[in-house]
């Protein structure tokens, strides 16, 4: 193991959801979670459907609000506490320490596949030229080819759109790279590729949180397993 | 990082010298530059565009819109989202200056680069804001639109009030902006009256934008057109937003609209702020019971 500060290093965090539309129901999902991603490792989040995976990893990214606890994430020199952090500092750390790969693609209506890729190259200040250039050779990678680049994706069969997924969060170095199912809907092919391209960024030093299902690609690039089953708080009330 | 630009970046270049009453040629050439080559050069000055603090606006003894606070950076689209009646409209109106702040401050960016506060500016100085600084589009084109001018004038008359007076300049940069906002060049001398609500909306947008302004107010920009016709113009705003570096204010009461365009949102109801953050975080994670509500309402599907 190495003794160079996690890229991320959560502590003590906890989530519940108060549903006020069911008479104010709280719903604690997650407690005491704490973990580190190191620089050049993947951490997997394992445990079952329900067991607040996806929730760990919405925090992380800041669409989910966290209760309490720290999620520092190393972020201009510097750490930021994603828990904490102005909106400006999260879409900043977004832009420059933190890529995604969600499970699906959220469309933007009429925007091809070649722009949704280049864009977070763009927001860093690559000329659009480049950007597009990088672009092109990660969807190339991934086998899209140039003839559905100038499309919307939002008519890209589920794995099309997946590597488009891909290609747009491997468009950046960040410091942390969070992966959210990347391969789910991938064939062996193309898994192969993804299994690669995560290998070679760990190799360059970015550290992985991830929810992989897949067995292959989850004993291909795990570096640890993070059991969120532990994280689950005490159950009082039966259903 | 994004939005901090070196002295003599184009728009810096434009500010600097709008700030004289007579626009002299630095200013006239700069406009006049290709704007798609300076792209994000456009977004000139680092600092806010806009903050506000406890901001309200009194209508008789009942506020309008009460305790608001927020900041507001170049290259951000701020949506201010709720149910008609929620205050969303009085909040544009006493942002932009066209309703007075009763209590609290709004302060923008002046052509100097810094914050003044609005209660404190002449109308003269109002108005110079809107020549240069500020544009609004309405949710009803006819209320931004010379409707019986031709889309060419439309789009030429903030550069004459700008200080442009070559006929052929000016005609040449109306026909590229609008040619940027996807109106056919040969329907360029007709008017907005024959144009169908997507067009005028798009004109509207053009006129707002071509004489490169840092701040862009919108209300309900889309509402009233066709699903189709308002994700292309959806698509418009935000790819013009992002090239050019603008801050917005955006009101709507279609999360859609607001997930669509939107980095964070501003939820009101009765006057108050009821929920403010990121809009992904705001729509996924919300947190008052008003929010889940508007949320479980209009997200269906």
């Amino acid at each position: 193991m190495t003794h160079s500060p996690p890229v991320l290093s959560a502590r003590d965090v906890a989530k519940t959801f108060t549903l006020h539309l069911q008479g104010s129901l709280q719903l604690p999902v997650l407690q005491g979670v704490s973990f580190d991603v190191p620089a050049g490792r993947c951490v997997v989040l394992g445990g079952d459907s329900g067991a607040g995976k996806s929730t760990i990893m919405k925090m992380v990214y800041g669409s989910y609000l966290t209760d309490s606890g720290s999620i520092l994430l190393a972020h201009r020199e510097g750490l930021l506490d994603l828990a904490t952090a102005p909106p400006r500092q999260v879409l900043a750390a977004r832009r420059e320490s933190m890529g995604y790969v969600s499970q699906f693609l959220r469309a933007v209506p009429r925007v091809p596949a070649i722009d949704v890729v280049a864009e977070p190259l763009l927001d860093n200040g690559a000329s659009r030229s480049q950007a597009r250039e990088q672009a092109g050779a990660l969807l190339s990678r991934l086998s899209i080819p140039e003839r559905l680049w100038e499309l919307p994706p939002a008519t890209f069969s589920g794995g099309e759109q997946q590597r488009v997924n891909i290609a747009r969060g491997f468009a950046t170095f960040t410091p942390l790279l969070l992966l959210d199912e990347p391969t789910a809907s991938l064939d062996a092919r193309n898994r192969g590729v993804v299994i690669e391209m995560i290998r070679e960024r760990l190799s360059a030093g970015t550290g992985m949180l991830a929810i992989c299902h897949d067995a292959q690609v989850r004993q291909a690039v795990a570096d640890h397993i993070v059991d969120v089953a532990g994280f689950a708080p005490p159950r009082e009330e039966a259903p | 990082m994004n939005g901090e630009i070196t002295a003599g970046a184009p728009g810096v270049m434009a500010r600097a010298a709008a700030a004289g009453e007579e626009p002299s040629d630095d200013f006239r050439r700069e406009v006049g530059g290709h704007a798609d080559e300076s792209g994000g050069d456009m977004c000139a000055a680092s600092g806010k565009v806009l903050s506000v603090r406890e901001a309200g606006h009194r209508y008789g003894d009942r506020f309008g819109c009460r305790g608001v606070s927020f900041d507001l950076w170049p290259g951000e689209v701020l949506a201010v989202v709720g149910e008609s009646g929620s205050g969303k409209s009085t909040l544009l109106g006493l942002l932009s200056a066209r309703l007075s702040t009763d209590e609290g401050s709004v302060r923008c960016q002046t052509s100097g680069g810094e914050l003044t506060e609005l209660a404190t500016l002449s109308e003269r100085e109002v108005r110079r804001l809107w020549r240069t600084d500020w544009g609004f589009v309405h949710q009803n084109a006819a209320d931004g639109l010379r409707m019986h001018v031709s889309a060419g004038g439309n789009v030429g008359e903030p550069l004459m009030a700008n200080g442009w007076r070559h006929y052929g300049q000016i005609r040449a940069r109306a026909a590229e902006w609008l040619e940027r906002v996807e109106i056919p060049a040969h329907r360029m001398d007709e008017t907005p009256a024959t144009f169908s609500g997507g067009m005028r909306q798009r004109v509207q947008i053009a006129r707002n934008l071509v004489f490169g302004p840092r701040l862009v107010f919108m209300d309900e920009p889309t509402s009233g057109l066709d699903v189709s016709v308002q994700a292309r113009l959806l698509d418009l705003i935000r790819s013009l937003v992002a090239d050019l570096g603008l801050a917005v204010v955006i009101v709507t009461h279609d999360l859609a609209v607001a997930r669509l365009i939107s980095h964070r949102t501003l939820v009101m109801k009765d006057g108050q702020v009821i929920e403010h953050g990121l809009t992904d975080r705001v729509l996924e994670d919300p947190q008052a019971a008003y929010t889940q509500l508007l949320v479980s309402s209009i997200l269906k599907g």
